[in-house]
């Protein structure tokens, strides 16, 4: 079932077109990739779908409901409810730990104390980085805070995740362990992901992939219906 | 893409001890699970002139019979070439003699840039297809480090792949002004 919309977004910054016509859908725990080159709209799009920009033409429906013309508080508060964001770097608050860092969103929604820490820790278990519960992230590995910055953007068990390069900044190795627990998780309790990525081997890990050109879905990128030489893989 | 060295790869299986023609195809095949499995008749062959060359040596038949009763063992000869060829780094390959970056050039040469394009956006999907399979492995809970570590260098190799098809299929239609003049 198609949850989440977006069709004909247009999204300019002053003169510059990012997205010029962008129709799209994400259906329930569905992981889809959105690739491309460098500047070609991936993080407009993301932003756009996830109610942080509003587009300029077309619309954003979520569950059947057009949220591009709700008010800031009312796109504020479905991120904070159904969607989960995370971006390259990882942008954990620097005077929290790693485990009031991952509660942070549960306070926020109006979790109690003790249960928001509980939940944390486990959360901070799940992606193999307990040990750092209360350390803060200057001490903390690329990969450990990325790790948490990820518990913290699953921990509201969100509908849709929407990550914007989650593994940009770390090693092949890192990135891969941050994407595998990612993708398990998500897939566990059904979140749908949005993951922007310009790394085929990331995107790899999606059900789907949406390649974006120049602002618009390339519909030549993928998927064409083509014979394979000799019968080779 | 360099050819295995089967023969060093049989000496290295029988390190461990001395070992069947049958044995040795089995450890092969389990060792290097995404490599093509081994015919018994190209064990039997290579172990023929690994004997012949002194590398290895018959250690016993049981009862008689064919070459799979026999088992064989390294020599010390053999050590030494095991020992050689894992000492030895391996030239980088010469990548670009590879048959994608010919069929551009040649797709260009004869034909044009749609043709090229078409080429590449195929190609690129075919490698995407192979991309998310080995992905897939990998994610299989019941994958073995060997599994992940095995389908990573496929993956390593096809992600390089991708990144030049992405990259020239932006530059295609340069490149064929740069060719036709
Ligand atoms: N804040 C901004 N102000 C002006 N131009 C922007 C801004 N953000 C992005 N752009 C431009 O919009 C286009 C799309 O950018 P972006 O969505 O960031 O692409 P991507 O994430 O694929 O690299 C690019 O041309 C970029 O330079
Ligand atoms: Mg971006």
């Amino acid at each position: 079932m198609t949850q989440l919309q977006a069709r004909g977004v247009v999204r300019a910054y002053g003169p510059t077109p990012a997205l010029r016509g962008v129709t799209l859908e994400v259906a329930e725990g569905e992981i889809v990739a959105v690739t491309g080159p460098s500047g070609c709209g991936k993080s407009t799009l993301l932003h756009c779908l996830a109610g942080i920009l509003r587009p300029d033409v077309g619309e954003v429906t979520w569950r059947g409901h057009r949220i591009d013309t709700w008010s800031e508080a009312a796109r504020s508060r479905l991120r904070r409810t159904e969607f989960g964001v995370l971006f390259q770097f990882g942008q954990l608050v620097a005077e929290l730990t790693a485990a009031e860092n991952v509660a942070l969103p549960l306070l926020l929604a109006g979790t109690g104390r003790r249960e928001a820490r509980t939940a944390a820790l486990t959360w901070l278990e799940r992606f193999g980085v307990a040990e750092v519960a209360d350390v803060r992230p200057g001490e903390m590995s690329g990969g450990q805070q990325q790790r948490c910055a990820t518990a913290r953007a699953l921990v509201t068990e969100p509908r849709v995740l929407f990550a914007d390069e989650p593994t940009g900044a770390l090693d092949t190795l890192a990135g891969e362990q941050v994407l595998t627990q990612l993708v398990r998780l998500a897939r566990e309790q059904r979140t749908a992901v949005v993951l922007v990525t310009h790394e085929p081997r990331i995107a790899a890990y999606a059900d789907r992939e949406i390649v974006l050109r120049d602002g618009l879905v390339d519909h030549t990128g993928l998927g064409l219906d083509v014979p394979l030489a000799g019968g080779a893989r | 893409m360099g050819g295995v060295s089967t023969p060093h790869v049989l000496l290295g299986l029988l390190a461990g001890g001395s070992r069947h023609g049958y044995e040795l195809k089995r450890a092969h095949d389990e060792r290097l699970p995404r490599a093509r499995p081994l015919a018994f008749g190209q064990v039997y062959a290579t172990l023929g002139r690994l004997e012949r060359d002194g590398l290895v040596a018959s250690a016993g038949q049981d009862r008689v019979g064919g070459p799979d009763r026999t088992a064989y063992a390294l020599t010390d000869q053999g050590r030494d070439a095991l020992d050689q060829w894992l000492s030895t780094v391996e030239a980088p390959m010469p990548y670009v003699a590879s048959t994608l970056f010919a069929k551009v050039v040649v797709a260009l040469l004869v034909a044009d840039v749609d043709r090229a394009r078409s080429y590449l956006v195929a190609q690129r999907a075919a490698h995407t297809a192979r991309l998310r399979e080995l992905t897939t492995v990998k994610g299989d809970p019941a994958a073995t480090l060997s599994d992940v570590v095995a389908a990573d260098f496929a993956i390593a190799h096809l992600d390089a792949d991708l990144r030049w098809l992405h990259a020239t299929l932006g530059r295609v239609a340069d490149w064929h002004r740069e060719v036709h003049p």
